[in-house]
């Protein structure tokens, strides 16, 4: 049974010098038979198994994680969150997800440091603006907050930004969603982890899926580097590398996998207490709460499994950034990485049934799947428990590629991130 | 930084100058009106996305312009070579076969 955390647990362990505290996770030896197999152990696919032992019972589930839990973009990626979508299918289910932010800390019982410190995507252009308004006036019909910031408003909140007419691409205004923000990332995958397991969910780390095991028309299983493992559904949650996992079922899907780059700063002292996006001059700014600078910006252009990308797409970043924040031209750059993310044709994710009965997939989230954490985990469980689709992720499902019921969200939704 | 060879310059040079222009070889339906709409989804949308050779279109934007094909490796990143779509499509074929 791992600790319950709390201020008296705290107290108490530390008396005992901190050496009493048990493992959050347990690292069981796999079954050879479970009810229900998650491939992938990002935040999608633990708090997949999280929301199937709470919400419906099913608590004889593995999670098959090929390196270590947070190892792939989970705890690659720049942790903004925002709801602030314009077509009803995404704002819904990102809204979701942001409601099920606002309380994931108490329901984990693990501080994710969920901080809502609001998400500005600044608008540099007259077509820039009305898309800002639309978009705002969508939100607002939504029930997802928004509201539209002038120049003057913006150097309110963020004094540092150049938001005189002298710069090259000149600050016209911004959308703000207040109730947006960040979140620390790894906490997010030892939350969902630590409470799944101890619902009974099994956290298999160091287990690469590498074939499916059908008959018929029906999943039975998986085989992985640590033998085969039989399930009655299985469900892939593996972001960059999903479309190797759906060849080896046969299917092929409508997803390209890019490396996503980004970089964080020597630690400052805080100066930037809200996210700010531009998607004219593209890139994206915030400050962790250790201080560092946290910097992202574009994909590669092209396909790419190598978890590093083009070092002009850096300079790129980097210049809008300056642009924006002259003062940081004087920062010192600390960590470079990337990760691979599943681009759909509609920047929208995927979450669906397959012609192989029993077998589900969750991906294309892209650039812009963790704030979505909680909410894909949560309507993902749903669809594999039910065999059939939530409400909020019934158009997300695979055959919109064939009927054209795309949810176009590029470019609709400001950077995509 | 990739460096890629234009087979119309006859040329090496920087990523940069070039224009990623998704995957090679794409066969459109060869009886239009009679496949449904399943057919059209995967030729519209569905990619092979391989962990490995991958034959890609690059054009040469800050160059001559022309598109041309690249079989490159998507894990390493090491490219086998440069073709126009012409020559690169024999080859290409050969090895969908074999
Ligand atoms: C640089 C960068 C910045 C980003 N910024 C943001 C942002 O600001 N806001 C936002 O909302 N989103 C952002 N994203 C996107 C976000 O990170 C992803 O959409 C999301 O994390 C994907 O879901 P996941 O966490 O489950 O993926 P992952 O953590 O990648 O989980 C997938 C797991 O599957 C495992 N796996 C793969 N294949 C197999 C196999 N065969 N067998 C077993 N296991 C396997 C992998 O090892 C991995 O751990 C960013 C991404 C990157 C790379
Ligand atoms: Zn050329």
């Amino acid at each position: 049974m791992a600790n319950r955390y709390s201020l008296w647990s705290l107290i108490k362990h530390g008396l005992k010098h901190h050496e009493s505290w048990q493992p959050a996770w347990q690292s069981p030896t796999p079954r050879n038979k479970y009810d229900v197999i998650i491939v992938g152990g990002g935040g999608h696919g633990l708090a997949t198994a999280y929301y199937l032992a709470r919400e419906h019972g099913i608590t004889n589930v593995a999670v098959l994680e090929k390196g270590y839990l947070g190892g792939g973009n989970t705890a690659r990626n720049t942790t903004i969150i925002r709801s602030n979508y314009l077509w009803d299918e995404a704002a819904q289910l990102y809204e979701h997800a942001l409601k099920l932010w606002e309380g994931l800390s108490q329901d984990l019982n693990f501080n994710v440091m969920f901080s809502q410190r609001g998400v500005m995507n600044l608008g540099h252009t007259l077509q820039d603006m009305r898309d800002i308004e639309r978009r705002a006036n969508a939100n607002l019909l939504n029930g997802v907050d928004a509201v539209v910031l002038s120049p003057s408003e913006i150097r309110d909140i963020v004094p540092l930004m150049d938001v005189s007419s002298k710069t090259r691409y000149p600050v016209m205004g911004a959308s703000f969603q207040p109730r947006g923000g960040v979140a620390r990332h790894d906490a997010v995958a030892w939350g969902f982890a630590r409470a799944a397991s101890e619902l009974g969910v099994h956290i298999i780390e160091q287990c690469e899926v590498t074939g499916m095991l059908i008959d018929g028309d029906r999943i039975k299983g998986v085989k992985t580097t640590r033998g085969d493992i039989l399930a009655d559904k299985v469900g892939c949650v593996a972001a960059g590398n999903t479309s190797t996992l759906a060849k080896m079922a046969g299917i092929r899907l409508p997803l390209e996998s890019h490396p996503l780059q980004a970089f964080v700063s020597e630690s400052l002292k805080p100066c930037l207490d809200t996210v700010v996006m531009s998607n004219a001059v593209h890139g994206y700014v915030s400050q962790s709460d250790k201080g560092e600078l946290v910097i992202g910006a574009g994909i590669d252009s092209y396909l790419g499994y190598g978890q590093r990308g083009s070092p002009h797409i850096i300079e790129h970043t980097a210049a809008a950034i300056i642009e924006l924040f002259p003062s940081f031209s004087r920062v010192r750059m600390n960590r470079q990485w990337g990760g691979i993310v599943d681009v759909s044709p509609d920047a929208c994710p995927i979450i669906t049934k397959t012609r192989v009965k029993g077998l589900f997939f969750n991906c294309g989230w892209g650039t812009g799947g963790f704030k979505a954490t909680p909410g894909s985990g949560n309507v993902f469980a749903h669809t594999i428990a039910n065999d059939a689709p939530h409400r909020l992720n019934a158009a997300f499902s695979l055959d919109r590629f064939a009927s054209g019921h795309l949810i176009d969200e590029h470019g609709a939704a400001a950077v995509a991130h | 930084m990739l460096r890629i060879h234009c087979p119309y310059c006859r040329e090496v040079r920087e990523e940069e100058e070039f224009g990623y222009a998704g995957e090679a070889y794409i066969a459109r339906p060869a009886a239009p009106e009679e496949v449904d709409d399943a057919v059209w989804g995967d030729y519209v949308f569905h990619r092979k996305n391989p962990r490995g050779w991958h034959w890609e279109q690059w054009q040469h934007v800050a160059g001559c312009r022309k598109v041309f094909v690249v079989k490159r490796h998507t894990v390493t990143y090491e490219i086998a070579g440069s073709w126009t779509l012409a020559e690169g499509k024999a080859l290409y074929l050969s090895e969908e076969q074999s």
